[in-house]
């Protein structure tokens, strides 16, 4: 039983560090620390630094350019990063439709697709939600209907994340209506810039274009990109559910969150004595700092196990339910210790090349905005309740 | 990083596990609690042959030589027990205490008795009107002709009447509430001017109040320096908290297990209860505050036999905030989903509960530890750079 690192951790500690240091440019890490807008730049610049270094994708088999790394290493990897404030690694390319492509799909298309996935070359977005297939993800009533060597794609998907950027879909659509609802189902590869395909932004309640509508009228779609087999897009849809999902607990980004939370803290005053030692503040955050702890040793355990060839399943449900109630108690404590500087709504100064004045310090602009925009956490990836779910059923056998 | 027992570490657990599936049924415990001296001579003489009563003691003093995650080892089995057996005090305290700061002739006089089963020890800290704080010393003790001359009263005493020597804080100098000027001292409960009231908890233990009046001990029943007692009071207030954290695991794994089992064979509506979604769900949120209690447990497993007194402090409480949190939660959960079958003293699910709620108290409950965490966790500012423009004139922006 040793909690701490191993000397051999510990230089890779170094190494990541060093790296990280040296290649993550200063602006962008400034604008993830204060929860200022990334444009899509600040991403890839990030992603090619990293593919630059072979490592961008820690969770791929070496061959196909991963790092091969154990699970504490990518855990020390995600810490190093996350402190320093470098932007998230958009996971639709590499955490999700990658690992499925190298397990199911066919040797053209990791030869076309996963070398730019790893090169940032192509931007992709998940066609999963539908304005009537939500929680019930399996009732999707978007259809595919071959015709020689296409099918034909017709529906509408929904809550697609940044798909204003993306080159890429990879879509669960409807091939068949006989039989269970989910043997019905396949996973397609979609080119964004097919015609017929159009994307609608939705404004989320933080005032910001983050999710989008995506409308399929008549999209041909070659016959090569479907994964795998037709009708087995469901299986392909919980094998990525199930893959790279230690890193949903989201515990180093919420350190760095616990950290920017005492540090507003103390630059706001309450009685003529900074905040955090008002007792009733204090202890809000005591309570999220002592999960987090917590949250942090279940990682670890769920990580040893995987090392040990136990790779967690359903357990990750039960990181990713108490990951996100600490990054949602997090979201509003900052935004409670502004008080009344989180009310001033300019959008524009959180983005990049504002010249306009400032109301309150430059550190509370955004925060009533991302108190709103994270209480999405809890409901995509499948809402907290479908975890339970998991766990209940699953684990529990209930 | 490592989470794997050692191979010692699995035999102990192994060991501690079938001798007390064996010698501490749920049954044999109802009997050992209704019991005239409350606790099992027999069971007792059982871990002194297991080597358990000398698990902190070092091994050149032919202990065990066990650390913090052996201590939870044991503690964790003897939650999912209801131990009543006064292995805190005795062991986890007063042993480790002893083989920490006694004196050579302490260490030879003391440890062996205790090893042997021979020797209850008592923890005299808690004063009525200090309710966690142990720097809350109103007892006096004073150097009189080569003796130290003792006055005032504890409360609350777990296993006092059972003690065959009691470890007492006691002030030797300055105010109340000062830091400093604690001292601890070893006291016969036999002794002249010490009085003692047993009763019973409402856990199935029992406890004592105790005064002590112009009670004259030896000037060598001190323990470690005069008037700097507290920290070595903290280390093993600190040691019994990681222990109790580690009970606490082993009672809510039980309390789980339990009400998953009731939730697939309890039949309502036709239907085993464990079918309705809203059950599965509080049940889902008992195994996540169940994960998280034993996460702290071990975090404060390994740092409690850290050196640096902060370190400990922080985890230590942090354990026991949280798992003050998690044992309500999956005790008032697993006494709802039982029904009325939970309110009933003839399930052990409300033994299990009174257990957690008494762990919960002992030593400082979840807001008295919340505090203390806070308290050594000072503010770490980020470099972040916050400033202001000058502002000049209205204008709409």
């Amino acid at each position: 039983m040793d909690l701490n690192y191993t000397d051999e951790e510990l230089a890779f500690r170094d190494e990541v560090r060093a790296f990280v240091r040296d290649k993550l440019p200063p602006q962008i890490s400034r604008k993830v620390i204060e929860h200022k807008r990334l444009t899509k730049d600040d991403y890839v610049t990030w992603q090619k630094a990293l593919h630059a270094r072979g490592w961008i994708a820690p969770g791929w088999p070496k061959e196909f350019g991963g790092t091969g790394w154990n699970p504490v290493q990518r855990h020390i990897f995600e810490e190093e990063c996350a402190a320093a404030g470098a932007p998230r690694v958009i996971a639709f390319g590499v955490d999700m439709v990658g690992p499925v492509i190298i397990a199911f799909g066919h040797p053209w298309q990791k030869e076309r697709y996963l070398p730019r996935i790893l090169s940032s070359d192509d931007w992709w977005c998940q066609g999963y939600s539908e304005p009537g297939s939500g929680s019930d993800l399996a009732s999707l009533k978007t259809r595919a209907e071959r015709k020689g060597d296409h099918y034909i794609v017709n529906g509408q998907k929904t809550w697609t994340t940044l798909a204003q950027y993306a080159d890429m879909m990879f879509c669960l659509v409807r091939t068949s209506t006989e039989g269970k609802k989910q043997d019905g189902i396949s996973f397609l590869l979609i080119d964004m810039k097919t015609p017929g395909i159009t994307v609608r932004p939705i404004i989320t309640l933080d005032g910001e274009h983050e999710v989008n509508e995506v409308w399929l009228e008549n999209v041909q779609v070659p016959v090569e990109n479907l994964v795998g087999e037709e009708g087995r897009g469901w299986t392909y849809a919980k094998f990525l559910l199930s893959h790279e999902r230690t890193g949903i607990a989201g515990v180093s980004r919420s350190k760095r969150e616990l950290a920017f939370v005492k540090h507003i803290a103390s630059e706001q005053s309450q009685g003529g004595r900074p905040l955090i030692e008002n007792v009733r503040f204090r202890d809000k955050i005591s309570r999220v700092e002592i999960d987090l702890m917590a949250l942090e040793i279940t990682v670890l355990r769920v990580l040893a196990a995987d090392r040990q060839g136990r790779p967690p399943g359903p357990e990750a449900s039960i990181l990713k339910i108490k990951g996100t109630e600490i990054q949602q108690a997090l979201t509003e404590l900052m935004m409670e210790a502004v008080g009344p500087w989180a009310l001033p709504f300019l959008p524009d100064s959180w983005g990049d090349h504002w010249l306009g004045e400032r109301v309150g310090p430059e550190y509370a602009a955004p925060l009533a905005a991302q108190y709103l925009n994270f209480r999405k956490v809890s409901i995509y990836g499948g809402s907290n309740e479908i975890q339970r779910n998991i766990v209940s059923q699953m684990i529990l056998g209930l | 990083m490592d989470f794997d027992y050692t191979e010692e570490q699995q035999l102990l657990e192994d060991s501690v596990s079938k001798f007390l599936e064996k010698n501490y049924t749920f049954e044999q415990r109802r009997q050992i609690v209704a019991s005239r001296v409350g606790y099992s001579p027999t069971a007792w003489e059982g871990l002194a042959n297991l080597g358990l009563l000398g698990l902190p003691i070092p091994q050149d003093r032919d202990g065990f030589g066990g650390g913090g995650v052996e201590t939870m080892i044991v503690m964790e089995a003897f939650g999912r027990h209801l131990v009543v057996e006064p292995y805190l005090g005795t062991v986890v305290m007063a042993a480790s205490c002893i083989a920490t700061a006694g004196t050579d002739e302490q260490k030879q006089y003391l440890l062996p008795p205790i090893m042997e089963g021979r020797m209850r020890f008592a923890c005299a800290f808690t004063e009525g009107g200090g309710r966690y704080d142990l720097d809350h010393v109103e007892t006096t003790a004073r150097m009189d002709d080569g003796q130290w001359v003792i006055n005032g009263a504890k409360s609350v005493v777990m296993h006092g009447a059972v003690a065959d020597l009691l470890i007492v804080s006691a002030r030797t100098s300055g105010a109340v509430t000062d830091r400093n000027g604690i001292s601890l001292f070893f006291v016969h409960p036999a002794e002249e001017g010490v009085s003692g009231r047993e009763y019973p908890t409402y856990d199935g233990n029992r406890a004592a109040e105790i005064g002590f009046e112009n009670v004259r001990v030896s000037g060598d029943s001190l323990i470690g320096a005069a008037d700097r007692g507290l920290p070595l009071l903290e280390l093993i207030v600190d040691r019994a908290i990681a222990a109790l954290c580690a009970e606490a695991v082993g009672c809510m794994k039980v309390l789980n297990d339990t009400t998953l089992e009731y939730l697939k064979t309890r039949q309502q509506f036709g239907v085993p209860i464990g079918r309705f979604q809203v059950l599965q769900h509080r049940m889902v949120d008992m195994v996540m505050q169940y994960e998280q209690a034993k996460s702290m447990a071990l975090l404060a497993a390994v740092k409690v036999d850290d050196a640096d007194p902060v370190e400990r402090r922080k985890a230590v409480s942090a354990a026991k905030e949280l798992i003050g949190r998690a044992g309500r939660h999956i005790s008032q959960q697993a006494i709802q989903l039982h029904g009325g079958m939970g309110m009933t003293d003839e399930l052990n699910v409300g033994h299990y509960v009174k257990r957690l709620t008494a762990i919960d108290t002992l030593f400082g409950d979840a807001d008295h530890h919340l505090d203390r965490f806070a308290q050594a966790e000072s503010a770490q500012p980020l470099n972040v750079a916050a400033f202001e423009r000058p502002r000049s004139k209205w204008r709409k922006i």
